[in-house]
């Protein structure tokens, strides 16, 4: 089958099987391999991109169903100017070691500060529980986020 | 730089989806590898039919293990020789049984759920004691029985010291299975072309994976390379020879074409060797101050179905911490290692030290709670004192470093307000509607720094020395190649500091490159702490010659003698003459002019050092967590948790305060939430991240992290190493507050993971 997805704002229009996930479209398609994947149950986020604007793991979504609509993976978020606030927010603060799961981390958080702006420590946690990290214990990308959000935010 | 957070160089490509992981890696042609895997625990295979899976679209092959025959069997235990796919018999679910080729990842999934295995059941063991019941049969073909170890490690009978001891108590701790589950599962890309391979792995120790491959597939090591790229997290879990390192590289060989491999995470649960797993028995000897005057200790580990040749022996690393912080006169341990219908152990995070600082922790504990002592003041009656370093341990070779002890739990104590803690733990009690209140403490030491050469030879490393090469470019930049493969510890930023202060060169004009063996000279690799302790110092050393070269050749630009050069901004001044200078990058071009050098100077500015520990390191501190535990549903909440570490010199207090959280968020999750577990038939009950419980942000608390700096004197750096330090003080920390906060209750012990549904069964029975 034919999909056309917007990703990063470049249109893209390929044959795909139509069992192919979103997360192998951006990565084996287009060969962005920015989004990882790090679990097949939907648990652990790192594939998080934001589609029409709104975080979804991409290894739970059909290409299919992205059909139409706007990607946004981690490949988009930095401009020529630099890192975006929460990007830079994450090296300020060391919120990442290893980066495995940083890309789904900072579309994650991208996202919350999207909806919410000036979030607590509370709603940082919360607006994270659906992505796992494994070497930092989760409080310096609390930190990072909390950085992002007074300087500049979710752009 | 030394003791500047500077944010990190690794940062920039990680963080814009720039990083090269080894799944992101391409080739033309490439083809990709899945696993038949075993879904019986113990059985014999009396079928494999692949003609289904042969004959679907884009499929290249299926091999079974007699179609590696030929291979000579991966490292294994001497006399306990393992191959690649399991070879007529299976020993646990997950085990390989069959490999499949084909176009696309789709394809060979589709294949390998298409091969057909007959399996003939057989008695399953999934535990220790069915595995030694008196009715048990042998589980791996070579051993007779299922002992596969059984160590005396030392010759000291304590019982006459036990008898003599005013007070004696019996234990019995269980240290359970956890997965390393880092978030990047492990993956292989092999391509085979010309002479010999190119291998891009997850792996933890470059070279050592060259030798290996380089020695099953009879080539010299130059004709082999193998390369680290960046790495999703490993906490050892990569450490071990997965069959996939050999198998990539050999169906590339015999296809002609690159080959990849990337685990699910369900396979990672059940494939890729877990940690942990000993039953621990104590029994102590004590006074009535709580100091304790013997202990004995058999250690009973579950190795898995087919043995490994870290985790058959990793016992003798917890048996060597097994004292702890603490004066402890006479240690009697032993071990057994055991072969059980489940997926094998191996390195996790920590590797033995964990276990042993669990034990101990939990037995001042128990002490302190026989005699009725506030568990800090027994403590006190035990630590090794300051002036006492370096400390002989009753364990030959096994000698602490410099560090204060007591200085640290007084820092926490202070830190905790721990008199406070006390006053309000006994205003909730008195309070049936107030959540109990828990305090636990953890005085912790552990090993860092591994080697040094003698005890890693026993790990079939070449040596436990690093590797550095500094080389100054003719800009007066600087490339440092360093034989560590770090996955998230920062070593292109901290090993730059080092560079950094001994060149005088800035941060930003040094480059740290590692994981190549084509590009990096010799390396040992990234586990044990050893990263700052060994790496750290090796680059440090090349950085001193090259430093000193860059002044001789200084001296003779600037007509001076070298020591009357001082160091000024970006170069060298003569002393006392302002207009007498020469800028780095200068000195840096002219060290390649061999018409401007003095006759017999070697061109270039460049050393290559090793640097082999005296000894290991021991990274040590205090922790200590405050609990709430609900009283109707047994949930515990972690309120604080506090970190004195000692880890010696600290490089960077940014990437220092990262290992901290990340090894104490492992502790607590082994602590509250983690266990690999597998039902009486041997079936897996955590093969997803569904069942096995990583904790999530709201999972895990707040940390509060302080430093003691105490610098090693085993090496010029002075540091101890961090990785592994979190992960080894944590567990007994929380359970300690745990057991703590339901001690009114005579509750002595609370098995891990203290699950809400376990605390609460233990309230209940207690109650």
């Amino acid at each position: 089958m034919r999909v056309e997805i917007t990703v990063n704002g470049q249109a893209h229009s390929r044959e795909i099987e139509p069992r192919l996930l979103l997360v192998h479209f951006l990565r084996d398609t287009l060969s962005l391999t920015g989004t990882h994947v790090g679990c097949d149950t939907s648990s652990c986020g790192a594939c998080t991109v934001l589609l029409d604007g709104e975080a979804v793991k991409s290894c739970t979504v059909l290409a299919a169903q992205a059909d139409g609509l706007a990607v946004t993976t981690v490949e988009g978020l930095a401009g020529e100017d630099g890192l975006s606030p929460v990007q830079e927010g994450f090296r300020q603060c060391h919120g990442l070691q290893c980066g495995f799961c940083t890309p789904g981390m900072v579309m994650a958080a991208t996202a919350l500060l999207a909806e919410n702006p000036d979030p607590t420590e509370q709603e940082i946690r919360g607006g994270l529980k659906g992505n796992m990290c494994r070497c930092t214990g989760y409080q310096m990308i609390v930190e990072s986020v909390q950085w992002a959000a007074a300087n500049g935010g979710a752009k | 730089m030394i003791g500047s957070a500077v944010p990190r160089k690794e940062d920039a490509a990680l963080l814009t989806g720039r990083g090269t992981f080894v799944d992101d890696i391409h080739r033309p042609g490439l083809l990709h590898m899945v696993y038949v895997h075993s879904t019986e625990a113990h059985a014999l295979i009396t079928g494999v039919d692949a003609e289904e899976a042969r004959s679907l679209p884009g499929v290249v092959g299926v091999w079974t293990a007699r179609d590696f025959a030929g291979l000579p069997p991966r490292p294994s235990v001497p006399g306990l020789e393992r191959g690649y796919l399991a070879a007529g018999k299976v020993h646990y679910v997950g085990e390989p049984v069959a490999v499949v080729v084909a176009a696309d990842r789709y394809a060979a999934a589709d294949a390998a759920r298409a091969v057909r295995v007959a399996y003939e059941p057989l008695p399953v063991m999934a535990t220790v004691a069915d595995a030694l019941a008196r009715d048990s049969v042998p589980i791996f073909a070579p051993l007779p029985g299922n002992l596969a170890l059984e160590q005396q490690v030392t010759p000291d009978d304590v019982t006459a010291d036990l008898e003599a001891a005013p007070h004696r108590l019996r234990a019995r701790l269980v240290n359970q299975r956890c997965a390393g589950a880092p978030m990047e599962p492990y993956g292989v890309l092999a391509d085979w072309t010309g002479a010999g391979p190119t291998v891009w792995a997850t792996v933890q120790a470059p070279h050592r994976v060259r030798a290996e491959i380089a020695e099953r597939f009879g080539l010299a090591r130059h004709l082999v390379r193998v390369v680290a790229p960046d790495v999703g997290g490993a906490f050892g879990v990569k450490s071990s020879f997965m069959p996939e390192l050999f198998l990539a590289p050999e169906l590339s060989r015999r296809l002609g074409r690159p080959v990849k491999y990337v685990e699910t995470r369900g396979e990672h649960m059940v494939h890729t060797y877990h940690g942990r797993d000993q039953l621990q028995d104590v029994e102590v000897g004590f006074d009535d101050e709580g100091r304790i005057l013997a202990l004995d200790v058999t250690l009973t580990v579950n190795i898995g179905g087919v043995p490994d040749p870290v985790g058959i022996g990793l016992a003798t690393l917890t048996s060597y911490m097994l004292g702890g912080c603490y004066k402890i006169p006479k240690i009697a341990a032993r071990y057994r290692s055991v072969v059980t219908n489940t997926t094998p152990t191996a390195s996790y995070r920590g590797a033995g030290r964990p276990e042993a600082s669990f034990l101990i922790e939990r037995v001042v504990d128990l002490v302190a709670r026989e005699l009725g002592r506030d568990p800090a003041d027994v403590r006190k009656a035990n630590l090794i004192q300051p002036g006492e370093m370096p400390y002989q341990t009753p364990f030959e070779g096994i000698v602490y470093d410099e560090a204060d002890y007591p200085a640290a739990l007084d820092l926490l104590l202070d830190r905790l307000g721990y008199a406070g803690l006390r006053e309000e733990q006994a205003r909730r009690l008195a309070d049936p509607r107030a959540p109990l209140l828990g305090v636990g403490l953890s005085t912790f030491v552990e090993m860092g720094g591994f080697g040094p050469t003698p005890l890693f030879e026993q790990f079939g490393y070449l040596g436990g020395w690093e590797s550095a090469n500094v080389r100054m470019q003719p800009d007066g930049s600087v490339i440092v190649l360093v034989g560590t493969a770090p996955h998230g510890q920062g070593h292109q930023t901290a090993l730059a500091q080092i560079a950094a202060d001994q060149l005088g060169v800035p941060f930003d004009a040094i480059s740290v490159l590692y994981g190549d063996t084509a590009v990096v000279q010799e390396g040992t690799g990234t586990m044990g702490s050893r990263g700052m302790p060994v790496a750290g110092n090796a680059v440090r050393m090349a950085a001193v010659e090259v430093a000193d070269k860059a002044r001789r050749v200084a001296a003779h630009m600037l007509e001076a003698d070298a020591d009357d050069l001082v160091r000024i901004g970006d170069g060298f001044q003569v002393k006392g003459v302002p207009d007498a200078t020469v800028t780095l990058a200068e000195v840096a071009e002219r060290a390649f002019k061999p018409h401007l050098l003095p006759e017999g100077t070697a061109l270039g500015l460049e050393n290559t050092s090793y640097f082999e520990p005296k000894n290991l390191s021991y990274p040590s501190g205090a922790h200590g967590c405050v609990v709430e535990i609900d009283r109707d549903t047994g949930r515990v909440s972690i309120l604080r948790y506090v970190c004195v570490d000692d880890c010696g010199t600290v490089i960077n207090p940014m990437t220092a305060r990262g290992q901290i959280h990340g090894g104490v968020a492992q502790g607590i999750a082994q602590a509250l939430f983690e266990k690999v577990a597998f039902d009486a038939g041997g079936r897996p009950l955590t093969a997803s991240l569904e069942d096995y419980m990583v904790p999530g942000a709201l999972d895990l608390p707040p940390y509060e992290t302080h430093h003691i700096e105490t610098r090693s004197s085993f090496n010029p750096l002075g540091a101890k190493g961090l990785g592994e330090a979190g992960a080894t003080a944590a567990p007994q920390a929380v359970v300690n507050a745990v057991v703590d906060a339901l001690a009114h209750l005579g509750v002595r012990d609370v098995e891990m993971p203290c699950t809400p549904e376990r605390v609460w069964k233990v309230m209940h029975d207690a109650s």
